[in-house]
């Protein structure tokens, strides 16, 4: 049967992408579904039991600016908060919480019930409903129709999964949930790419069988730090340390004599996992000089006593798991609760994607997460606030939302999936960002929220928030620039380590090497309470010499980089360019110069022949 | 487009009138620079060029159009000198360093075409021009990139990506149990390469390359006739030429022009074993000297080997360690009238009547990148110059912020520009690349 009256947009799977788009879509308003599996998996964290870190609280907090609900679900559930970098500068400062998964799952299913214009169902979605080139709706187990202007789907949590398991092999979505078979097959009949990824989770510890005491303790920062741009630390629960232990010889030895029954040597594994986040039977054998890892323990939970011991992932035989285990300090006696598997999965090439995240082959379809290649919640919730925003937007007859490389890592995130595509499970790392000192964790509001507001995703609370601080910043900058300081004040100078010269501003002074916004008010005796705000005057004036030269650099390559390539430019047909250089344009079909020109391989003289094609077909007018 | 760009407008090597042309946003502000006053549009306007101290670079005459009616359709500032390749190099130079940067192959005419100021008709003539120059420029810079200055630009490189893979690893992966370098560590690294990059551009100074030329080795077997054919190309008896194999037992060189442009010549001994230990010394030398040769003349007997000069030539090429540059000559062709030359870089010639020693000598100039036909190694060498000047600037600057603030992200930032300059000579490397290296080199995830 068809259900009664059309969506604007259905979301299709809810998973940590599947709750960003729909949260997302209907907070612009529009009347949108989320079609689950099971509700009861809703927000559920699949892997280790944290969020954000380096990269990824970047990406958390970008989510949070545009009004996304992953942060603040990490103050309600997280139990242990760190600031990772926190002695090296503002730009690379990342903050991780543990999360309690229980709390967290709560949290989520929280803001997803209480959502406006927001519809949960669960059903499998058995079938797209295409009519010509665009997906008009979803098709469900029991054969109900849901009709919609756009679909979103993120039901990438492994797709054709294989879980191994020593030479044991068992088709699976992670461990314990079905794959997503139907539609999977489905998919595969499009002519969309198709790659084979893998990765691997440890083997979880029962904590009851834990010496604790064999065992180095880290606890979370204090102050502690908080997630979301509303948060508080009023919201968070009990705080609980982790836990640091490593491997030795006698762990190494007895992998070593397992790796004739190990999945990844005997060639049963052909996709490929990340480089960064290795088996620990891999570890031993690539760095065989090492004779120790470290194992960092994280608690899942207030409630459970289960432990996840990051960093021994592995697909040994099971026999083999619990002898590696136990040679480690402090898990002697230890047991396991659930056995360690690599998996195999698929994905869909992101090269066929447009920069608002709708496939390039059916209209109105948008993919979101790991179905695209990535790895990773903050990656994968990214990727479905973009793709529910501009499903959205595609419903309300607007223009695509797609922030550039330069205005969030979400859109480096983007443009480096459909530029690039991947050949390994991406995951945000702040290299990857050439403006990462634009790209703030601290000013993740500053960058997006005013955006957010427009596009409609920014509610009254966290709109009054934001347009205090900023007016805030706006007048104690001024202030910092009248503020004049005279020779003589013994406070000051010894906060400034010399006497001062002459009279100084206060904005002069903070520019100057390794003074403290917070000493230096203490020394002129101005009492300025809010510490964010503090922090965003200190680091403008500290980069601000940075941050004008990559504003300069923004500006030079915007003109250019901005112009729109066609969808329908017939690439093989350009002349002058080289065979190689047009079989990559035409893999990757990019939707601007910049993207075609950050195409590894395209030249800066390919670019210029694209330009003058471009000019003759009548696609530029006048560029300058 | 806002940067602005420049290039010699006329071909290069001695000319009665050399231009270089400035298009785009500053070129105000440049013209305030070198000439002292924006000349009025569209006058010639008899002016002094100076440099960045006062001193006086060329004088001549400065051509002002502002936008959009010039050129390209943005301000352009032409700038008409006396032509000498070493003027212009500095006047080029001194324009960089006022706010331009040096112009892609094509992108003057590129600009044209986009502002409307050249008719849409002529799309594939110039979709035609930017691809041959192109090409010409890879040619020309794979010319500048040979012999020492190539070994020192990878070495440069490698010190480059490594500390950079520290640097980078220790941002966004603290908690990995990596030995991280040292705060004292990056200093001296950064000394390290300071002083590379320093090196590298004293070893290959524009000025150099302009007052000394290339340097061209002849090497081959012995007796090939490659001391005839220095003799014939410097118009002296520099060797002494016999018919015993092996004469030529030690280095001869001799600093040549061919039509107003210098070449460093050298005539080696032939490439053979031998069990005579002066000729293993005079061969050692030959093979160090071809090495290190922007260019090597590799001459063939083509009276010994009619009908296997080619397998001599990969012979010799592999003895020659692959040198990049060889062009490949067949001596005493006037013996053997039925042998054709039909690749580029062969050329058949008679060191005893002379025969094809004019293409001989044309094919040199080209080499040395004054065939007038726009890019050759000449300005190929500017643009290396160029981005190793930035890469020195990032540097200093890199390592000013690690020493003031123990800023270690600005640092970061420094070293990713230092890094990027460089692979515009090197060819692309992406943050992608950096984390490979990383990942290989250190045991990332716990």
């Amino acid at each position: 049967m068809d259900y009664p009256g059309k969506f604007d947009v259905i979301v299709i799977g809810g998973g940590h992408a599947g709750t960003e788009a729909a949260l997302a879509s209907a907070r612009m308003g529009c009347r949108t579904l989320l079609l689950t599996q099971n509700i009861e998996t809703l927000g559920q964290m699949s892997c280790n039991p944290a969020i954000g870190g380096i990269g990824k609280s970047h990406l958390v907090k970008e989510i949070d600016a545009l009004g996304g609900a992953m942060a603040l679900a990490a103050d309600q559930a997280g139990i242990h908060f760190r600031i990772l970098n926190a002695r090296k500068g503002p730009a690379v400062r990342a903050t991780r919480a543990q999360a309690d998964r229980a709390l967290y799952k709560q949290a989520i299913r929280s803001i997803l019930e209480n959502q406006p214009n927001l519809q949960i169902f669960q059903q499998s979605a058995e079938d797209l409903i295409v009519e010509g080139e665009r997906v008009t709706g979803v098709e469900t187990g029991l054969g109900l129709k849901f009709y919609g202007h756009a679909v979103v789907l993120t039901v990438g949590t492994f797709l054709g999964g294989i879980i191994h398991v020593g030479m044991d092999k068992s088709r699976g979505g992670r461990a314990g949930d079905a794959p997503s078979n139907q539609l999977a097959a489905r998919l595969r009949e499009l002519p969309f790419n198709v790659g084979r990824l893998k990765t691997g989770t440890p083997p979880r510890i029962d904590g009851k069988t834990v010496d604790f005491s064999e065992l180095t303790p880290q606890f979370g920062d204090e102050p502690r730090p908080v997630m979301s741009y509303l948060g508080s630390r009023a919201m968070h629960p009990t705080q609980v340390p982790c836990y640091i232990t490593h491997t030795n010889e006698m762990t190494h030895e007895i992998i070593r004599a397992g790796l004739d029954r190990s999945p990844l040597y005997t060639g049963e594994i052909d996709g490929v996992g990340p480089r960064y986040c290795p088996s620990i039977e891999d570890k031993v054998v690539r760095f065989a000089d090492r004779n120790s890892h470290q194992i960092f323990i994280e608690p899942e939970g207030l409630t459970t006593r289960e432990l996840y011991p990051n960093g021994i992932s592995t697909s040994l035989p099971f026999d083999v798991q619990i002898n590696l285990v136990r040679s480690i300090k402090g898990f002697e006696s230890a047991e396991i609760t659930r056995p360690g598997y690599a998996i195999e999965y698929d994905f869909f090439e992101p090269t066929g994607l447009k920069a608002s995240l709708e496939t390039k082959l059916l209209g109105g379809l948008f993919f979101a997460g790991q179905i695209n290649g990535t790895t990773g919640y903050e990656e994968a919730a990214a990727q479905g606030l973009i793709a529910g925003i501009n499903a959205a937007q595609l419903a309300l007859g607007r223009d695509p939302y797609c922030p550039a490389r330069n205005e969030a890592y979400i859109g480096v995130l983007v443009d480096d999936l459909i530029t690039m595509g991947t050949k390994e499970p991406y995951r945000m790392f702040t290299s990857r960002a050439e403006y990462r000192l634009i790209l703030r964790q601290d000013n993740a509001d500053r960058r997006l929220t005013e955006t957010g507001r427009k596009l409609g995703l920014v509610d009254e609370a966290r709109w009054a928030r934001y347009c205090e601080k900023r007016d805030l910043i706006d007048a104690r900058k001024t202030k910092l620039g009248a503020h004049w300081c005279q020779p003589g004040n013994p406070k000051l100078d010894a906060v400034m380590g010399q006497g001062l010269a002459r009279e100084y501003n206060l904005a002069e002074l903070l520019r100057r090497p390794n003074i403290e916004i917070g000493k230096l008010l203490e020394a002129v005796q101005l009492e300025w309470q809010d510490e964010e705000v503090n922090e965003q005057l200190e680091i403008d004036l500290k980069y601000e010499g940075y941050i004008a030269r990559q504003q300069h650099e923004i500006e030079r390559v915007k003109s250019q980089h901005g112009v729109a390539i066609p969808g329908d430019i017939d690439f093989i047909g350009i002349s002058g360019l080289s065979h190689e250089v047009r079989q990559k344009l035409d893999q990757v079909r990019p939707q601007t110069i910049g993207q075609a020109s950050r195409i590894p391989g395209v030249t800066p003289a390919a670019v210029s022949l694209l330009l003058v094609h471009l000019k003759k077909s009548g696609h530029i007018r006048k560029s300058a | 487009m806002t940067d602005t760009i420049v290039a010699i407008a006329t071909p290069a090597g001695r000319g009665g009138v050399g231009v270089v042309r400035v298009s785009g946003k500053n070129v105000g502000q440049i013209a305030a620079a070198v000439v002292g006053r924006l000349p009025q549009p569209r006058y010639a306007t008899l002016c002094t060029f100076t440099d960045h101290d006062g001193s006086v670079i060329d004088s001549g005459i400065a051509l002002y159009f502002p936008a959009p009616r010039s050129f390209t359709g943005e301000d352009v500032l032409e700038l008409q000198g006396h032509g000498g390749p070493v003027v212009l190099d500095l006047l080029l130079k001194r324009v960089v360093s006022c706010g331009a940067r040096i112009a892609r192959p094509g992108e003057f005419s590129e600009r044209a075409f986009l502002n409307d100021k050249i008719d849409l008709s002529q799309a594939e003539a110039i979709a035609d021009l930017i691809d041959s120059v192109s090409q010409q420029a890879a040619r020309g810079a794979i010319r500048s990139l040979q012999g020492e200055f190539s070994k020192r630009i990878s070495h440069l490189s490698e010190l480059i990506v490594n500390l950079r893979m520290y640097i980078e690893a220790a941002i966004d992966f603290p908690e990995e149990e990596i030995d991280f370098l040292a705060d004292e560590k990056i200093v001296q690294s950064l000394a390290e390469i300071r002083e590379a990059l320093q090196e590298t551009k004293k070893q290959a100074g524009q000025g150099a390359l302009l007052r000394e030329g290339i340097s061209l080795v002849i090497a081959g077997r012995p007796n090939a006739g490659k001391s005839s054919l220095m003799n014939c190309l410097t118009g002296k008896d520099s060797s002494i030429v016999t018919r015993v194999p092996g004469t030529t037992r030690d280095v001869v060189s001799e600093y040549i022009h061919i039509d107003g442009i210098p070449l460093k010549l050298v005539d080696t001994a032939g490439i053979r074993v031998t069990d005579d230990e002066v000729e293993i010394e005079g061969v050692k030398r030959a093979l160090a000297e071809a090495g290190s040769a922007d260019q090597v003349l590799l001459v063939i007997d083509l009276v010994e080997h009619e009908n296997d000069w080619r397998k001599q030539v990969d012979e010799l090429t592999d003895e020659l360690s692959k040198h990049p540059g060889i062009t490949v000559v067949l001596n005493k062709s006037d013996l053997v009238p039925g042998v054709t030359a039909s690749m580029d870089d062969v050329i058949l010639v008679s060191a005893k009547t002379g025969r094809g020693i004019d293409e001989l000598k044309s094919h040199i100039k080209s080499l040395a990148g004054f065939d007038g036909s726009g890019e050759g190694a000449f300005i190929a060498r500017r643009r290396h110059l160029d981005a190793l000047d930035r890469a020195l600037i990032h540097l200093s600057e890199g390592a000013r912020q690690l020493d003031e603030r123990r800023a270690g992200e600005l640092l970061a930032e420094e070293l990713r520009l230092c890094h990027e300059a460089l692979t515009e000579i090197t060819g692309e490397f992406s943050s992608d690349d950096l984390l490979g290296k990383i990942f290989s080199s250190f045991c990332i995830g716990k």
